[in-house]
């Protein structure tokens, strides 16, 4: 990536040239990549027509590992090796996930729960990376190029820890997140292009294994998110277990006592049996439970309508409280739009439609909509909107950010439903005298009780100079990108002396963790890929050094003579190693060109910011 | 520079009276140029900028659009220190008016009665038309920022209190 290309705010910097970016909808039971061909955003599908590709993972003896339909079908005979529904488990920890009572072998590990397969204990980061590893090579393949980036969705109401673990998965699998995008937002996009509508608008998504809710005002181009709710463990999987506990209750079956193998092949038939009673007004659910043991029940659509009513209830609760949180009665909103395989349900269009008075909008196939509106957003971002064609998403935070205070009590310095990004700061004194060090522990979550909320991170601020108690002023930082993430800074301010600590909450993959795990796998690509790499490199550090020169040229009074300097011999060096041979050599001479000339990128964003806002016109939107 | 001050970056004149319809399309505006979607493939460096300046943008419209905390920004903006930790002085009759209501509230909760949550309610809307009447004739007639911001300390009192209102509502 070019350093210092900065075309004017809102322009495309490369209008001719146009670059490959995907959206992808990384599912709980399924996932699907999209891409805007001809200005159009379509599915990609695999070699055999699919549209789909399961969200499951079967993890062989030998060094491979199959993802889709043939891992889903093995899914009853090899329970343990093959992940299904890993979505679920997403920077969540061992005692998050282990009342769930799934048939896999949870193990217990810092930060993350590890699935114990026949290749080792697997992070579901790892499991995650894979499948979009298998995206990612159906994109290419089906494109005909590499891509320069991906849009990837998750729930509007995944906490910060679930999107890191996203944003690394992606990274594993070799892919550049141009962003990662609420999934009912994704939808909205889709619905709100096609139809070309203005007004609010309120998003219903339920998904295998989460629900989100989202209001939304469109206007004039802009999709501004007013409130967000849901449950990011509530889906159509729920519906399944109820179905499989009813059925276990009327064939005298303890569940408790079932093996892996034939509680999967349980619940694949309960979910078969849920999805025909869409169509029909009964199904039978039949499995095999060990020699000659067949349990057979026939369910009807009202006794399944039934068993949903408590978890369809749960839903509208959220969607009750994001209309409150919204300021907004069911009556102003203009049209609900369906998204997820499981609002294919009648009883599901039924009471949503109930709620707010509207019959909601499926003309979009739910399985898809996420990820077209992925691409569309891809698109945009990597640049190649069409002239006329834009818009910009303005998106919240799901949940309260906020610090530990005495007593265990939450300080909330960012609220839920906040437009992001957003940065708030927040000031804290010290408690003893000469107190030197002071503990932040950062928690996510409504409740006022610190053990109510999830724990984010805990890190210490030192070195804090000695003064009497209440003297010192700490100022706390809460930084939330337009990904969604979280960032927190703190700093002694009182003195001037400076004792400032970042942190990134700390469940994921450190930086050096990803590097290595990509460097295993770059190792064992063919020579090809080296000589690509080599290329790429090549080309990126003579973009550079081009790049830095027009930017001197131009904005040369940004720097001091000291700046200077320091930019001019970084460049010197890149401009001899621009057609070295050796990929490191081009690579360390890019990135200290980059690290000396950051000071200098950011100096001319400023400026030119400044100089696009000045410039503004009421009456035009850009 | 004139986008470091919330009225200038939206274009807006400095003063209490809001046109919100156009603070909100020229929110919409400003955020459109300064977006970090509009620089995805820019630099990191160049993206912390865009996302320092969305979160400004954000963080003034949040501030703007809302009376209490736009007739706070105008004091403190204009070189007043509200001395909210520490000044807790107040007009006695705004003293007299807090502890009146705090008998209201106290007796409503116990009658549980809707009526009088309601009552109260209604006083505490009236008041803060009141407090708005009062700052726009302070800050835009008159000009006198330091009366406003006496005015503004009670005015958090009572916010506070509405939302503790709020909070103990039974219909809520």
């Amino acid at each position: 990536m070019a350093l210092l290309q900065i075309s004017e705010p809102g322009d495309s910097p490369a209008p001719h040239e146009r670059k490959l970016a995907v959206g992808i909808d990384l599912g709980t039971t399924h996932s699907l990549v999209a891409a805007v061909r001809s200005s159009v955003p379509e599915i990609l599908n695999d070699a055999e027509g699919r549209a789909l590709l399961p969200s499951v993972v079967r993890y062989l003896d030998s060094d491979a590992r199959i993802v889709g339909y043939e891992a889903a079908q093995a899914q009853a005979t090899d329970p343990s090796n093959t992940v299904v529904s890993v979505k679920r488990f997403m920077g969540r920890t061992f005692d998050d996930v282990k009342a769930e009572g799934l048939p896999y072998e949870f193990v217990d590990a810092p930060g993350m729960v590890r699935l114990r397969t026949v290749r080792g204990d697997l992070s579901p980061i790892e499991v995650s990376a894979h499948i979009l590893q298998a995206l990612r090579e159906r994109a290419e393949s089906v494109l005909g190029d590499d891509l320069v980036g991906a849009v990837i969705t998750v729930p509007a109401y995944f906490d910060d820890a679930q999107r890191q673990a996203t944003r690394d998965a992606a990274r594993l699998a070799g892919m550049n997140v141009l962003r990662l995008l609420n999934e009912p937002t994704a939808a909205a996009i889709a619905y709100g292009l096609d139809h070309a509508s203005e007004g609010v608008y309120a998003v219903y998504d339920l998904g295998g294994g989460t629900f989100d809710v989202s209001i939304l005002r469109l206007t004039q181009g802009v999709f501004e998110v007013i409130a967000t709710g849901g449950d990011t463990a509530l889906g159509g999987d729920d519906f399944d277990t109820l179905i499989v506990q009813a059925v276990c209750a009327t064939a005298g079956v303890a569940l408790d006592t079932l093996s892996r193998e034939h509680h999967r092949a349980l619940r694949v038939a309960a979910r078969v049996a849920r999805e025909a009673l869409s169509d029909a007004d009964s199904a039978v659910v039949e499995a095999e439970l060990g020699e000659g043991t067949i349990v057979s029940a026939a369910l009807s659509r009202t006794d399944f309508e039934r068993l949903a009513q408590p978890l369809l209830e749960k839903t509208l609760d959220r969607a009750r409280q994001t209309l409150r949180d919204a300021g907004l009665k069911p009556a102003d909103v203009k049209g609900v739009v369906m998204v997820g395989g499981a609002t294919r349900m009648p009883i599901v269009q039924r009471v949503v439609g109930d709620l707010f008075g509207t019959t909601p909008l499926t003309d979009l196939n739910p399985d898809e909509v996420v990820a077209l509106g992925a691409a569309l957003q891809a698109n945009l971002l990597a640049g190649n909107r069409a002239p006329g064609e834009d818009w910009l998403l303005l998106d919240v935070t799901p949940l309260s950010l906020g610090l530990e205070t005495m007593g265990g009590l939450v300080e909330r310095v960012i609220p839920r439903n906040s437009t992001i990004p957003v940065a708030r700061a927040q000031e804290f004194t010290t408690f003893k005298d000469g107190q030197s060090a002071m503990s932040i522990h950062v928690l996510q979550g409504e409740r006022d009780l610190v053990t109510a909320c999830r724990s984010l991170a805990r890190f210490e601020l030192r070195d804090i100079p000695p003064m009497v108690a209440g003297a010192a002023r700490i100022r706390v930082t809460f930084q939330v990108d337009a990904d969604g993430l979280l960032n927190v800074t703190a700093r002694e301010e009182s003195t001037g002396v400076e004792a400032a600590v970042t942190v990134k909450p700390s469940y994921g993959l450190s930086d050096d963790e990803v590097a290595t795990m990509l460097a295993d796998s770059v190792s064992q690509a063919d020579s090809d890929a080296v000589a690509r790499m080599l290329r790429e490199q090549q080309v990126e550090a003579r973009q550079l050094v081009e790049s830095v020169g027009a930017a001197l040229a131009k904005d040369a009074d940004l720097l001091n003579a000291d700046e200077r300097q320091a930019i001019d011999a970084a460049l010197a060096d890149a401009t001899a190693a621009q057609s070295a041979e050796d990929v490191d050599v081009v690579r360390a001479a890019v990135k200290a060109l980059s690290d000396s000339t950051e000071l200098f990128a950011e100096r001319r964003m400023d400026r030119s910011i400044r100089s696009a806002l000045a410039g503004r016109k009421l009456d035009e939107l850009a | 520079m004139a986008a470091d001050d919330y009225f200038s970056l939206f274009g807006l004149p400095r003063q209490f009276a809001l046109d919100r319809d156009a603070l909100e399309s020229a929110w919409r505006l400003v955020a459109a140029r300064v977006h970090p979607d509009r620089f995805a493939t820019a630099s990191a460096a160049e993206k912390r900028v865009a996302m320092q300046w969305a979160a400004r943008a954000n963080d003034a419209y949040r501030q703007l659009r809302d009376p209490l905390l736009r007739a706070k920004y105008l004091c403190e903006s204009g070189g007043i220190d509200l001395k909210t930790e520490t000044n807790t002085a107040m007009a006695p009759a705004f003293l007299m008016q807090q502890m009146e209501w705090r008998e209201m509230l106290d007796d409503a909760r116990d009658a549980k009665s809707a009526d009088a949550f309601a009552t109260l309610d209604t006083e505490i809307r009236d008041a803060r038309v009141e407090m708005t009447r009062v700052l726009t004739d302070l800050i835009d007639v008159r000009g006198d920022l330091a009366t406003a911001g006496e005015k503004v300390r009670e005015w958090m009192f009572l916010d506070t209190f509405g939302r503790e209102l709020e909070r103990e509502r039974p219909d809520h």
